[in-house]
């Protein structure tokens, strides 16, 4: 058994922006066998509306077994969840998908975008947490300051390279994540670089190309609609690159397959 | 207390898992105990393999859900070699659902089915577009239901479930044709055909325009559509949609379901199954009934 369905305590919660939230669960089983790139599912209502779960990615976990989220605000079900107090309990369901593998070989250049900043933290942790020293780069974007700064605070702790970019230029970077790995990443005694990446589909579109271009191992965890998170209903589809035997259509889905996959394998 | 019998099956519960929402079983083993389930209804096998349908394939509506994945399923040999030994092992009752394009390739799963260890009952699909006749399902037209399901009767001695679509003037004609045609029970309800407009791209969200509507937002039609097949047939009657707790349950074998599935709500709550079978003895215990048998169809009297 290594998926679980618990009823876990919010024990804290963090608005770090405008409409961006960061809530803390007590999820002790999700928690102990979770991976970097791993998701959860949500029940973001206390009825029927909204109705389906919502998924996130995980974004830290602890070794007292607290699990960490980070959304923006949008819609019902993530309004709902920013609403919640300290001491609420919400259904969970996970840890969820395949996560992200990572390479022994080579130097790591995370790149988050927004709210794909979420599985940067606790990736960056884990690569860290590796015995032997690692060349580390990480590229955050945001929209704007408010956006990134609390965040930015969160990976400085782990004292390795962090560079950001903001869309209207109010900190770091005055444009878009993309514009910065190439200047980083060739001019570098590293050469193979292996790239992991979460954000919004046309940042992850351009990141996959920089990296095709440079011949550099990318990895993107993908979102799309989900119902189940589990593999059952087959909704969550994404095409991919490969013909199957047969089959015109080489159809991934990213709760079960994914949602980690190799750049080089998604049909863009 | 919560045994029940559909034709010539017995069940020990009368809570199964709707085709589409469980996939093979095993997608749930950890959250439901799925030996326990009356039965587990399987995704729906077509004779080859099938890649379904362009993504979006899903959209949440009120209370509900559109789905149009277009019958994804690794065809009836590939269900044989790699999924039914699993659920055979774990001593589930499976229900294989089937669907076909023509009556020819309902009648050939059944055949290849025929000769499969392990499983307990087929259930048809008759929602399916017949291409020889232009496209038009199965399920909206009594004569051509009654071909299919009279074709598959002859071919296979299994307990033969018939799903009936709700996309009909009159369900009750649908019914009767498959009563008529062998079918030893008849599963309703089916998806109804709706859609959803992004109102941003100006286009429809599936990618297939139109899907199937699931979930809560359902439950009242289908219940409708069960009250009214009860009285038409008198073969048992399963009952289905938006189906996500144990009173709904009670609702549907009220009406006068023998016994009944859970679908969408398999999505939100995994462990749904395993909670509907608990309440459904606890509402049997606490009004003083010996067996679920005596509140098939007891809102009628």
């Amino acid at each position: 058994m290594n998926t679980f369905q618990t009823n876990a305590t919010v024990v804290k919660t963090e608005q770090l922006g405008p409409q961006i939230y960061r809530l803390t669960f007590s999820a002790y089983d999700i928690a102990k066998s979770a991976k970097p790139g791993q998701f959860v599912m949500l029940k973001a209502s206390q009825g029927l509306d909204p109705l389906l779960r919502r998924p996130f990615s995980i974004h830290q976990v602890t070794e007292q077994g607290t699990l960490q989220i980070l959304f923006k605000a949008i819609g019902k079900g993530t309004q709902y969840l920013s609403a919640l107090k300290v001491g609420d309990v919400i259904d969970i369901v996970g840890p969820l998908g395949n996560g992200f593998d990572i390479n022994t070989a080579g130097g790591h250049c995370l790149v988050g975008g927004g709210m794909g900043i979420a599985p940067m933290l606790y990736l960056a942790k884990e690569i860290i947490k590796g015995n032997k020293p690692v060349d580390l780069k990480i590229i955050l974007g945001a929209q704007n300051k408010d956006e990134i700064a609390q965040l930015l605070l969160n990976f400085s702790e782990l004292g390795v390279e962090v560079i950001h970019a903001t869309d209207d230029g109010s900190s770091g970077h005055h444009g878009f994540v993309t514009e910065l790995m190439e200047p980083i990443l060739t001019n570098n005694n590293e050469k193979d670089w292996n790239i992991y990446c979460c954000g919004p589909h046309p940042m992850m579109k351009q990141v996959a190309s920089i990296c095709d271009k440079n011949s550099w191992n990318c990895w993107v965890s993908m979102e799309t609609m989900m119902a189940c998170g589990i593999g059952a209903c087959l909704g969550c589809t994404i095409q991919g690159i490969n013909t199957i035997q047969k089959q015109s259509q080489n159809y991934m889905h990213v709760c079960k397959d994914g949602p980690i996959f190799r750049a080089a394998d998604i049909k863009w | 207390m919560l045994k029940v019998r559909i034709g010539s099956l017995s069940l020990p519960n009368p809570v199964m898992t709707a085709s589409g929402t469980f996939g093979y079983g095993k997608e749930y083993e950890d959250f439901v105990n799925i030996h326990k389930l009356g039965a587990i209804v399987v995704k729906g096998i077509s004779f080859d393999p099938r890649p379904g349908n362009p993504p979006p394939r899903i959209v949440e509506t009120a209370c509900g859900m559109l789905n149009a994945i277009g019958l994804q399923n690794v065809g009836v040999e590939r269900f044989i070699e790699e999924k039914l030994p699993y659920l055979r092992n774990m001593n589930c009752r499976v229900i294989v659902n089937i669907l076909g394009d023509s009556v020819e390739e309902y009648c050939a799963i059944t055949q290849r089915l025929n000769e499969e260890k392990g499983i307990q009952a087929i259930e048809l699909n008759i929602s399916c577009p017949n291409v020889k006749k232009g496209g038009v399902a199965f399920g909206t037209n009594s004569s051509m239901a009654h071909e299919v399901v009279s074709q598959v009767r002859k071919e296979t001695s299994l307990p033969l479930i018939v799903k009936l679509s709700p996309n009909v003037t009159d369900i009750t004609e649908m019914a009767k044709a498959a009563e008529d045609g062998g079918a030893d029970a008849v599963s309703l309800i089916n998806t109804l055909i709706g859609m959803a407009i992004d109102i941003h791209k100006k286009k429809p969200v599936l990618a297939n325009t139109i899907g199937g509507l699931s979930g809560p937002a359902i439950k009242p039609v289908a219940l409708r559509m069960v009250w009214q097949v009860a009285d038409a047939v008198k073969i048992p009657v399963i009952g289905i949609g938006g189906i996500s707790t144990w009173q709904d349950a009670i609702e549907f074998i009220l009406a006068g379901a023998s016994a009944i599935q859970v679908g969408t709500a398999n999505f939100f709550n995994p462990r749904i199954t395993d909670e509907i079978i608990i309440g459904i003895e606890d509402y049997l215990k606490k009004n003083k009934y010996s067996s679920v048998r005596e509140i098939i169809g007891l809102a009628k009297n």
